[in-house]
Order: C-alpha cells, then sequence, then structure tokens
C-alpha cells in the first residue's frame, strides 16, 4: 500500500519511531520492528545510543539485523555480555535503563498489552508466544515506546489478557501498584504517533502521518479514539532516513524477510 | 531426588548412554541455552529414546520443544516465551495448546525475570524466588505458582514464585577438559544456574581437550563436581550455534515454520531427520 511519494507505511512507522529516540537513551530492545528503529536511530541521529538485549548484550552495535535476541552478532559487537538472570535482576530491574522498545500483538485504550492468548486462556483461539521480558521492561524502565502496525484486530478497547501492564484501567493505576515509571509513553503505529493524555492516560493520536486521514485512523482503532487539539502531521520520511533503513534491511535479508 | 548440592563425578558417556541413565519417564527436564547454545543433540536423543510425561523446563521453548511436544514427550510446560524467535509461532506447540495434539500439555508461564529468579532461587538452594514482577498483569491469575508476599522490613508488595529445581538440567558447552570441568563463552544465558538448581547434569560440548585455555579469567565455568555425566557432540547445537565453532543456522529456523505447520509434514521430517538418525 504505498502512499505519496516513495515510502511504505511500515517505513513511516519504523523512521517516526527512531526520530523519537536519543543518542543518550539506554535502551531495551524488542525484536523485529523495536530493533529496526533502534538501530536506524543507532546509525543515523544517535550513534551513541545503548542498546541492550535481553540475551545478556550489553551496548550491541550489530551490522544487520539480528533474527533472534540472542544472535551471535549481538554478542560479537556487544561492550559486554552478561547472564540472563543479572540481566534482570541488575540492570532491568536495578532501574537503570531508561527506555523499553516493545512491540504489540493486541494493545488497548490505555496501553496495556497481550501477547499470550485471544480467546480463554485453558483453551485459547490463538495461542501465542507469551509474555518474555515485557511484563518487567513495562514496569521498570523508565518509560516505554511501543510500535505496532495499525490494524483494527490489533488496536481492541480491552485487551482480553493483560501480559504487560500499561496504565491498566487509566488514571493513577500504576501508581496504586506502586508503579513509579511513566510507562507507555509513546506508540507508534503505520498511521500515526499516540500519546497518553496527561489525566486519563487514554492515549490520545497527536500526529497523523502523510497522508493519512482521522477517519482512516477511527476505522483501524477499536474504540472511539481521540485526536489531539494541537495534532500535527509527521514529517515525512527524508531520502537519507529511507536510504539508511532500507541498506539496513537489505543487509539483513533474508532474516528480514521473514518479519514482512 | 538427590540433593542437588551434593558434589559429583563427571563421567565420559555416549549420548545415548547419558540420556538412557539420567533423563526418566516424567522427570522436571531443563534444556537451557538462551538462543546461544541449545542442546538440540540430547533433545533428539531424548526424543529417539522416546521419553514420555516430561515437565519441559526452558525460558524460550524454541523449536527443540516444539520437536518434544510434537512427539508427544511432554505432559507440562513450565516457560516464559513460546515463540520460533524472528520468525513467529511454534506450531507445535500451539497444536498441543489449542488442540490438544498429540496430548494436551499443562501450562505453568511466568515472565523472563520470573524464570531466571527461579532458576537463581533453584541455584541457591533457596525455596523461592522474590522479584519486582508480574505487577498488573493476568499471569498471576492464571498460574497459582506466581504469589505476591510483603517485604519484612518496607512493607513493600513483591512476587514470589517457587524455586526451580529440576530433575535433570541438559546444557550444551563448548569445551570441557579431560576431568569434566566444562567452560560456556558468549551468551551464557541462565545455564550455570540450571545445572546447579538440578539434581542431575547432563553436558553436551562441541570437543573434549586437555586444557579449556579460558579466554578470560571470568569465563563461566562450571567445575566437574557439578555435572554428572559429559558427552562430546560436535555440532550438538545446531541449527542454533556454538560461539566460535560455528554460526546460528537462521534459515532452518525460518524454514522450519513451514516443516511444522503441518502434523504429516512435521512427522515424516522427524522421521527421515530424528527418529532414523545420528543427529
Amino acid at each position: 500500500m504505498e502512499r505519496a511519494g516513495d515510502y511504505t507505511p511500515s517505513e513511516m512507522m519504523i523512521i517516526a519511531a527512531a526520530r523519537a529516540l536519543r543518542n543518550d537513551d539506554v535502551c531495551f530492545v524488542g525484536i523485529g520492528a523495536p530493533s529496526a528503529a533502534c538501530n536506524l536511530a543507532r546509525l543515523t541521529h544517535a550513534p551513541g545510543i545503548t542498546l541492550i538485549y535481553e540475551s545478556g548484550t550489553i551496548a550491541a552495535r550489530p551490522t544487520v539485523l539480528p533474527l533472534s535476541i540472542g544472535d551471535p552478532e549481538l554478542c560479537a559487537t556487544a561492550l559486554t555480555t552478561v547472564p540472563v538472570p543479572e540481566m534482570f535482576a541488575y540492570w532491568l530491574q536495578g532501574g537503570r535503563i531508561t527506555l523499553g522498545f516493545l512491540a504489540a500483538a493486541q494493545l488497548d485504550r490505555f496501553g496495556n498489552i497481550n501477547t499470550t492468548v485471544i480467546g480463554p486462556y485453558a483453551r485459547p483461539k490463538i495461542r501465542l508466544p507469551g509474555a518474555g521480558g515485557a511484563p518487567e521492561i513495562a514496569s521498570f524502565c523508565r518509560q516505554v515506546f511501543v510500535i505496532v502496525p495499525h490494524e483494527r484486530r490489533a488496536f481492541v478497547e480491552r485487551v482480553e489478557f493483560v501480559t504487560t501492564f500499561g496504565f491498566g484501567e487509566g488514571g493513577e493505576h500504576r501508581s496504586r501498584l506502586g508503579l513509579t515509571t511513566a510507562g507507555p509513553a509513546l506508540v507508534v503505529t503505520s498511521h500515526c504517533l499516540m500519546r497518553p493524555d496527561p489525566e486519563t492516560k487514554e492515549l490520545i493520536v497527536t500526529s497523523l502521518h502523510p497522508g493519512v486521514s482521522k477517519e482512516e485512523v477511527m476505522e483501524r482503532t477499536g474504540w472511539p479514539v481521540r485526536f489531539a487539539a494541537d495534532l500535527e502531521e509527521t514529517p515525512r520520511p527524508t531520502a537519507y532516513e529511507l536510504s539508511v533503513l532500507r541498506e539496513l534491511l537489505k543487509r539483513s535479508a533474508p532474516d528480514a524477510a521473514a518479519r514482512s | 531426588m538427590t540433593d542437588p548440592g551434593a558434589p559429583r563425578r563427571a563421567r565420559f558417556l555416549s549420548l545415548p548412554e547419558a540420556i538412557a541413565e539420567y533423563v526418566h519417564d516424567g522427570d522436571a527436564v531443563a534444556m537451557e541455552g538462551f538462543t546461544h547454545l541449545i542442546p538440540f543433540a540430547a533433545g533428539h536423543e531424548v526424543i529417539r529414546q522416546g521419553r514420555r510425561d516430561l515437565t519441559l523446563i526452558r525460558m524460550t521453548p524454541d523449536l527443540i520443544y516444539d520437536q518434544l511436544i510434537g512427539m508427544g514427550c511432554a505432559r507440562r510446560l513450565v516457560f516464559s516465551w513460546g515463540g520460533n524467535p524472528g520468525v513467529g509461532s511454534l506450531h507445535r506447540l500451539r497444536d498441543a495448546v489449542e488442540d490438544g495434539w498429540p496430548q494436551p500439555l499443562l501450562l505453568d508461564e511466568h515472565s523472563h525475570a520470573g524464570m531466571a529468579a527461579a532458576y537463581a532461587a533453584g541455584a541457591a538452594g533457596l525455596p523461592c524466588a522474590i522479584l519486582r514482577g508480574y505487577v498488573g498483569t493476568d499471569l498471576a491469575r492464571e498460574n497459582p505458582s506466581i504469589r505476591f508476599i510483603e517485604c519484612p522490613f518496607t512493607g513493600e508488595r513483591l512476587a514470589a514464585i517457587p524455586a526451580l529445581r529440576p530433575d535433570v538440567t541438559i546444557i550444551h558447552a563448548q569445551r570441557a577438559d579431560r576431568a569434566g570441568n566444562v567452560l560456556i563463552e558468549g551468551i551464557v544465558g541462565v545455564q550455570k544456574e540450571a545445572v546447579l538448581a538440578a539434581a542431575r547434569a547432563v553436558v553436551t560440548v562441541e570437543e573434549v581437550v586437555d586444557d579449556l585455555a579460558p579466554a578470560s579469567p571470568n569465563s563461566v565455568i562450571l567445575p566437574f563436581w557439578t555435572v554428572d555425566a559429559v558427552v562430546e557432540v560436535p555440532g550438538g547445537a545446531r541449527p542454533s550455534y556454538a560461539y566460535g565453532y560455528y554460526g546460528r543456522d537462521n534459515a532452518f529456523y525460518l524454514s522450519w515454520d513451514a516443516i511444522s505447520r503441518d502434523r504429516e509434514t512435521f512427522l515424516r521430517w522427524m522421521g527421515e531427520h530424528v527418529l532414523s538418525g545420528r543427529t
């Protein structure tokens, strides 16, 4: 589904996500689109960003995108590699990671994520892979970004299973549970950027990608989605961003093909 | 169950001997390796020897558990992420959970942080792991082994889960010396904890050498008195990888999706590549 210009919604999504990353971020990276966005940031405006994968690799600088969080490429290029219990206990739970970058199968209006089951838990219609590191990443990184293609089946009113707590039922729910971190501060989709309302914590569209209408986002969202009063338009990808991303994906083939 | 803390003496055995002696029907079996050093050859021998009613423990079940589940070896799965990394579903795992084929599979489901902490508690001889975890999730609703306690000092609410104490842990490593001391380098995952938490431990290695020649004094070493059996199996982690020996066969991980999707195709592949052969 090419739009005006010569980039895809998926490229727009990854580029918009990469732009949100900072050079001084210490980022816990999920595999797939989060990894593409984080490495694009590292190869463009944020060369000093620290990328951490849950296999224990700290400050990985892969030349190709890993197919798995434990690909040899990550260990070979990392500053250090630590055991998995240490990764979760000292580095994540210890509060030393500024940003968690997650993907999602299903996401709701309060940023809760389901990657466990569609249907009843004991006999599900679809059994998804499960939690992995996400529940604690979302709790103990200082803030969380989520990247997910904007499809109706993914953006639901309430997730069927809370694998990863976002804002729960909204409002002060996080702090009531003792969480002191910010939670899902940004959701990047193929069509827009969403951020939580400061009071209710409901996800609000704050920026539409070029050529995307409000109606299209409403059709693809399973709740009556709201738009910010100062709604912006996401700047379109630059030729430089596109060329670096495409080179990265090309280098990573055939692995990249598996994710598309 | 033998005492996980008791000194052992590593014996050098063949793979069929080691599996026959140390893996029994009904055991809780952990095969660890976080993407790296996954003990595929040992898992295939478990399948060939037809073990049944196993409780399979592993943070990331991966293809080897897809194969064990699809071949009917497993009754229960203790895990925290069950997919084909970067590719998609484990279809045999899904078939067992969604449709009970070849038999129903009970799940004891955690997060990575919980599983890692539970192995560490097992290695430390503690009854349970305590962590800040599972906050606000539905995992605790479905898994009665996830509970919450109050810190006696601060009053903070913390998650508690039982220590993992496998009957047997199986791992793959780069090298062992002739005394049976084992060296692991690269992504070291949770293997050390899984071995120290287990009543019995079997280690397959790429090669047995006179001198481990560790790359650094901080390499992970399992002294011979922490393992029961050492088995030389070059290539024993394929299609996973052994850092310094061979790379990850990402193409096979991609091709597994089509092989595993259909029951007949899966059974035919297993017959040709695992049941009939020495993998």
